[in-house]
């Protein structure tokens, strides 16, 4: 009796030690929507960046000849009104669209997700004065500040980034903020200032990895936000001027021709912006999951 | 006496992600017509899963697979799921554990109440509503009939408990289970809610099962027992019996674990090991791989539960000899004379109360610690106890430098610790850790053990990385986890291999004074035996000294070698923990000592005194004059009027502070 009990019987086989993200990735590849998600993000890439080099059209010369032909050997998708070839415009814009979306999810979730994070730290009166700007911000209606930014200024796809990140940080800094004022009570938190660490190390080592869930998923829907926003933007005519495309562009153009039976016109772009956003939902999903350690069987 | 429910062979399993559990496995029990049965285990053996067979709540993919339940006489397998609406909240009623997950916020009481009348009664509502009056009334809430329409936040724990006893009782079931009752409730209460329990049980002849894993409970509140283990019930006889000639060595064990009975320089008993998965049941008898007495037959075949009067499933149950075996000597950390490593003076802490609008106003403060002043000496235990609410957290939070007071000192070592900067008191951090209560929640989720365990020495720069590793590992060592431990994360572990990890780090900058937080209070008896002889050794191996807080006086008394008793934000009685609790001279103290549950059948029915009756008071209000007067037997107005001073009892420094005290005024 004098040797401490072994209580830990169900310890002795050994495990084999993994690395960080040995179990996130598993539990990631386990799901299988998201899978597809990611498969399909891929293939969009592939088509959008890695197609126009072998399928070569002309996506800045106006043919008017060619206008709104019907899909055929040499135009597989058809034409839009002004002749140009629509499979190709659809690689074309969608760079754009995945561009704007993707950079303009990344810019909005690191700063909300910093300017969350601090607010949610400090507390107190900090707090309250960064929340309430972020109060402040959200009462603007998004229609009436894009209209207005769309009757003084010329749009550039530098510009549509920023006007999308502008409008879409502060969702991520409140839900980041949310998740800092409980972590910064939490008792491992509480026991990091115990032993003497600062507020940096609590920031680094256990708030931020703790919250990550949170962000990584609201990234991957703010990416799909972002794409549906270049899309609203163009149908306000604050998207990127012709001859550049993304797909926004291109379906509220088509939606003009709805009763002249154009449907290549439309199809293509609606199915190509919704499958781009259901991808990443789904990825998103997927990843609450993975980084979720207590939900990893080992 | 005529059963009231039948269980026989009852077989349930749960059907999970990869496989499937067997919680409960060939089951049989009876309760009769007035009649209390108790259901006693450690956590994850299947006594709730067994409760909720029989009302047929069992969890997502939990299904009764073989045997017969039968209530009355009916048969409840031929009863579908309708039928088993009609049959719950009317003809058997059911308690759960946390009275704050049990009532609906957003409801008042009396409709809570009323509902289930309505539900199974062909009556109006305003006579439903006089029949919730009248439940409400029957399990002892104050002006019943006019609280009916308060919501539950404005009931405090204990009324809240007895507002889900009403709802249990309002159709008069026949039978009434309960799932650890009042595990979420302090000691005073308690006592209040079983003993209600017991009196509406003779009143209106239900058959009670008592599903716990307190025996003090089961010692005074029960008629019959059954001990289960890993699904299976292992033995089962009258309470009187059973605590008197336990048979199987599992029963044994847990009666070893018990601090209560222990002097205080024996070790507990400690059941090695955990119980056993239920999706894989080992072979043989179950507890085999934990049970002292194993032999290659128990581990070869399973014992079949037999006997008269008193079945037990066992090749090798215990005889009277073997029972009074006692637990071996170990050796106290000595207190000897030393400075004083923690001296606190006239320690004050409340909190301000503000308004919810924009404005915040200041609208009260609470007194959460009101001038305290004790010490402790290196290599002692102190240990700290009273209700929850009464300040001994806020004061653990304040010796660690957690929080700062609002008056009074802190010495620790010499050094004046209160009031100091964070970046000051940096490097004397080390000296002084915490030991949370929920090692779940003091361990980040995400990091795994060895990180944990380093993070203190990288925080200190405590040697290389190297001796970091390797220090790292010895600590391991000495909490009694294997290496293999150091690469998993926290939820991987049980309860009581977690706080070990939690004691590990609070070990490792070798500090001298570790200040435990109701460290087993969430743990089973078998496993808080493990931590409390894992503090010792560690005490007495790193000469370290505890300030440890507990509500459960038996643990305190068994670990400490001077109790402080706080009521209210005032310590109220100080002194070597023995002469405490053998001879206290405070009523609090007499009251919390009569609250606790004794794992003695005859003591226990046997005791008369009422223990502390009432709720704790606001402590934004606190009574004048001696707080504890408004629960006190022998309060007068001079208690109201003066506040009584400190005295002292014995030349040991044993003080209390009551104008009539229960002891000699030395």
């Amino acid at each position: 009796m004098t040797a401490i009990p072994a209580d830990d019987a169900v310890l002795s086989d050994s495990p084999k030690t993994r690395g960080v993200f040995a179990g996130p990735l598993s539990a990631f590849a386990e799901n299988k929507l998201a899978v597809v998600g990611l498969g399909i993000v891929v293939a969009f890439i592939l088509f959008c960046y890695v197609g126009p080099l072998v399928y070569h059209t002309d996506q800045v010369h106006i043919d008017l000849s060619q206008a709104t032909l019907p899909p055929s050997g040499t135009h597989p998708l058809g034409t839009n009104e002004v002749g140009y070839d629509q499979l190709g415009r659809l690689m074309a814009g969608g760079q754009s669209s995945l561009e704007v979306g993707v950079a303009a999810a990344l810019l909005a979730t690191v700063f909300g997700t910093l300017w969350g994070a601090i607010a949610g730290y400090a507390g107190g009166f900090i707090d309250s004065a960064m929340m309430r700007i972020v109060d402040a911000l959200l009462a603007v209606p998004a229609l009436f500040l894009l209209l207005f930014l769309a009757s003084i200024a010329r749009p550039t796809i530098g510009l549509l980034i920023l006007v999308i990140a502008f409008i879409s940080w502060l969702g991520p800094a409140r839900l980041v903020r949310g998740q800092a004022l409980t972590l910064r009570t939490r008792d491992y938190v509480t026991s990091v200032r115990l032993m003497g660490g600062g507020p940096l190390r609590a920031i680094l080592r256990h708030i931020a990895p703790n919250a990550i869930g949170t962000v990584v998923v609201n990234a991957t829907f703010q990416v799909a936000d972002a794409i549906l926003l270049v899309a609203t933007l163009s149908f306000l005519g604050l998207g990127i001027p012709p001859p550049a495309a993304n797909w926004g562009d291109m379906l509220s153009n088509g939606i003009n021709y709805t009763y002249d039976g154009y449907w290549w016109l439309i199809y293509p772009p609606g199915l190509a912006i919704v499958l781009v956003v259901v991808a990443f939902n789904l990825i998103g999903d997927a990843l609450r999951d993975s980084f979720e350690v207590r939900l990893q069987k080992r | 006496m005529s059963p009231i429910v039948t269980l026989d062979d009852v077989h349930t399993d749960i059907a999970l992600r990869n496989g499937t559990a067997h919680p409960v496995s060939g089951v049989s029990l009876t309760v009769g017509k007035g009649e209390s049965l108790g259901i006693v285990g450690e956590s994850g053996c299947g006594k709730t899963m067994t409760a909720l067979s029989i009302i047929r709540l069992l969890p997502p993919g939990g299904r009764v697979i073989s045997g017969s339940i039968t209530l009355g006489d009916t048969d409840l397998a031929t009863v579908d799921e309708a039928g088993m609406r009609k049959l719950r909240g009317n003809r058997i009623g059911m308690i759960f554990q946390d009275p704050m997950t049990s009532l609906n916020p957003c409801m008042t009481i009396g409709d809570q109440v009323s509902e289930t009348v309505l539900l199974h009664r062909d009556v109006t509502r305003a006579q439903a509503r006089e029949r919730a009056a009248e439940v409400l009334d029957l399990v002892g809430l104050p002006r019943a009939k006019e609280r009916l329409d308060s919501y539950p936040h404005l009931l405090s724990g204990g009324m809240r408990q007895r507002v889900v006893i009403a709802m249990a009782l309002a159709c008069e079931p026949e039978l009434l289970i309960a799932d650890e009752p009042t595990t979420a409730l302090d000691a005073t209460i308690q006592k209040q809610i079983l003993e209600l329990i017991d009196e509406l049980r003779d009143r209106l002849g239900m058959a009670v099962i008592l599903v716990t894993h307190d025996l003090g409970v089961i010692a005074g509140y029960t008629d019959r027992v059954a001990v289960m283990y890993a699904g299976k019930i292992v033995e089962t006889s009258s309470t009187q019996e059973l605590f008197a000639n336990p048979r199987h060595p599992y029963t044994e064990a847990l009666f070893r674990a018990l601090p209560e009975n222990v002097d205080a320089d024996r070790r507990l008993y400690a059941i090695p090991g955990l119980p056993p998965d239920l999706s894989d049941p080992p072979l043989g008898c179950r507890f085999a791989a934990r049970c002292a007495y194993a032999t290659e037959q128990c581990r070869a075949q399973e014992p079949a539960l037999t006997g008269n009067g008193h079945p037990f499933a066992c090749f090798h149950p215990l005889t009277t000899k073997q029972q009074a075996t006692p637990n071996p000597h170990t050796p106290l950390a000595v207190a000897e004379e030393t400075a004083p490593l923690l001296v606190v003076r006239n320690l004050v802490r409340t909190f301000p109360v503000t308004s919810n609008g924009v404005l915040q106003r200041k609208i009260g403060t609470v007194s959460a610690v009101a001038d305290v002043s004790f010490t402790v000496h290196t290599g002692e235990t102190f240990g700290l106890v009273g209700e929850s609410g009464c300040g001994k957290s806020t004061i653990g939070r304040l010796l660690v430098a957690a929080d700062t007071p609002t008056s009074g000192s802190i010495t620790f070592d010499g050094t004046e610790i209160s009031g100091k900067s964070h970046r000051a008191l940096r490097r004397h951090r080390r000296d002084f850790q915490l030991m949370f209560q929920d090692p779940y929640a003091s361990l980040d989720p995400r990091m795994r053990v060895r990180a944990i365990l380093r993070e203190p020495l990288a925080i200190q720069h405590r040697g290389s990385a190297v001796e970091q590793e390797n220090a790292v590992a010895k600590l391991l060592d000495e909490v009694g986890l294997a290496g293999a431990a150091l690469d998993k994360y926290p939820h991987e572990f049980s309860g009581g291999q977690r706080q070990r990890i939690g004691l590990a780090r609070a070990l490792a900058l070798r500090p001298k004074l570790i200040v435990a937080d109701e460290p087993v209070s969430a743990l089973d008896v078998s496993v808080q035996a493990q931590i409390l002889n894992l503090m010792r050794d560690l005490q007495r191996e790193h000469q370290l000294t505890y300030v440890f807080i507990s509500h459960d006086l038996s643990v305190v008394r068994y670990l400490s070698t001077t109790i402080g008793v706080m009521y209210l934000g005032k310590l109220v009685e100080i002194g070597p923990a023995e002469q405490v609790y053998t001879s206290p001279a405070h009523p609090y103290t007499q009251g919390l000592i009569d609250t606790i549950p004794l794992a003695d059948p005859e003591r226990e029915q046997r005791k008369d005194n009422a223990g502390v009756r009432g709720e704790l008071p606001s402590a934004m209000n606190p009574p004048s004059g001696c707080r504890f007067r408004t629960r006190c037997p022998l309060a007068t107005e001079k208690c109201a009027a003066e506040e009584p001073p400190m005295r002292q009892f014995s030349d040991q420094a044993h003080q209390a502070a009551c104008h009539y005290p229960l002891q000699q005024i030395h």
